[in-house]
């Protein structure tokens, strides 16, 4: 009984040190294909339920994003002019808005395939570029990258390209034209204002 | 140069641009201190006002009724169809850039797709694993090193830059589908290729629509980045933040 404990034990720490070497082409093929797996058999999500995949991408996606980060591209040079709590703040609201446009483009999934492209990285870098395509039947396979860092031991998205499009750094001029008029402030409350639209959309359309 | 007021700056710089595209650069020179990407920002705001209106009322029914009539044979064929007669020029533009390579690659797409794939209406040369590219005559001007010039927007053609715009005259100019003749058959083959885009953009409309602040700002950046990338083939060098 004592040495299948130990072996428990020993077989969780090794799964452990597995995950955190886990390297940043392995873990976007994994999280994506859990994710399709989960879509492919969800007639709700791909029906165009909001809400069920928003949940999907808060479980699977969210713990390999790093938000702060993102949200600092967004805003620019600004960021360091924000406070500690500003920057909390935009961080949340700014999380709430890209979750929701992560999951409408789920929710238009018909089982378009993924290519993984080739991956290479060197020994001690900290900041790398993973590229897959969308191979969809009848068109052109699209583009889609992600930025991920180094954190500790961990591997974190900070930004996700699609066909050239960076989903973060295309926030960068509406973000500072809402500084200019508002301040950082103005900010936070225009994308605060945006997600609670959103949320009255959302729950309009559950009662449909 | 002396400070006009804005007011002034922008009627003076409608009145020159009916005087042409070159007219233009002087007025993007004067306007360029308000926002460098986007000299022209009040005129292009109009124009997507009027598109928004075209597209609320016209494209976009007439996209969505296509896309639930149609079946996905008949729109993948049609899409390919449209691809096919589209190669030859992007070989051109591959050719143009210094691409050799990839402009065989474009015509056995074409040869290949026109043959086997009977006229085009099947993408036998991407499942042989020749794939597609996307080449125009701008993209050709600026890996020559014509700058963009400023950002405009067109009701119905949409987001070019001015020399994007210039190569979209080039573009159609040798468009075979423009060429068509019967002129009414040349006509029904431009209306399908533009409902065939529209309906391709359909998936997009709503993640923009939420994802937007400023719909105008975030279609014109992400026009921007996207062109960036195409006129580096996917691989642009990165920016510093």
């Amino acid at each position: 009984m004592m040495k299948k404990i130990v072996a428990f034990f020993f077989a969780a720490l090794i799964a452990a040190a597995v995950q955190a070497q886990e390297a940043p082409d392995a873990l976007i093929k994994q999280v994506t294909e859990d994710v399709l797996e989960i879509v492919r058999n969800d007639k709700d999500i791909q029906s165009g339920n909001t809400q069920k995949a928003i949940d999907l991408v808060d479980k699977k996606v969210l713990p390999h994003f790093n938000f702060p980060h993102m949200t600092a591209l967004a805003l620019g040079k600004d960021w360091r002019k924000a406070t500690p709590q500003q920057q909390q703040q935009l961080t949340a609201e700014f999380r709430t808005l890209l979750v929701r446009t992560y999951s409408n483009a789920l929710t238009g999934y018909k089982n378009q395939k993924i290519l993984y492209k080739p991956f290479k990285m060197d020994a001690g870098e900290t900041d790398v570029l993973v590229r897959t395509e969308v191979l969809q039947p009848g068109s052109k396979a699209v583009q889609l990258d992600y930025s991920l860092e180094k954190l500790e031991n961990t591997w974190k998205v900070y930004d996700m390209t699609v066909a050239g499009i960076s989903l973060v750094t295309n926030y960068r001029d509406q973000f500072a034209q809402e500084v200019r008029n508002g301040g950082i402030d103005g900010l936070i409350a225009t994308v605060a204002a945006k997600n609670k639209s959103l949320e009255v959309n959302l729950v309009k359309a559950e009662k449909k | 140069m002396t400070k006009v007021s804005g007011g002034g700056k922008m009627s003076r710089c409608r009145r020159l641009f009916a005087g042409g595209a070159l007219a233009l650069v002087f007025c993007g020179a004067a306007l360029a201190e308000e926002n460098q990407h986007d000299p022209y920002e009040g005129f292009n705001r109009s124009m997507f006002a009027v598109n928004e209106v075209i597209d609320k009322f016209a494209a976009k029914p007439i996209a969505q009724g296509y896309d639930k009539v149609a079946p996905l044979p008949v729109k993948a064929a049609t899409g390919n169809f449209f691809g096919n007669v589209g190669d030859l020029w992007i070989g051109s533009n591959n050719a143009l850039q210094g691409k050799f390579g990839d402009a065989g690659v474009d015509l056995g797409r074409l040869l290949i797709n026109s043959t086997i794939g009977i006229f085009g209406l099947f993408d036998v040369a991407s499942e042989l694993g020749l794939e597609k590219h996307e080449e125009d005559f701008g993209q050709t001007m600026a890996v020559w090193g014509i700058d963009g010039g400023g950002y405009l927007f067109w009701p119905v053609i949409g987001p070019r830059t001015l020399r994007d715009t210039a190569g979209w005259v080039i573009d159609s100019y040798v468009d075979p589908v423009w060429r068509a003749r019967p002129i009414s058959s040349r006509n029904s083959m431009v209306a399908l290729r533009f409902v065939d885009i529209r309906a391709s953009l359909l998936p997009a409309d709503k993640v923009v629509e939420e994802a937007a602040l400023d719909k105008y700002a975030y279609i014109r950046d992400a026009y921007l980045q996207r062109r960036r990338n195409q006129i580096f083939d996917g691989r642009p060098p990165r920016l510093d933040d």
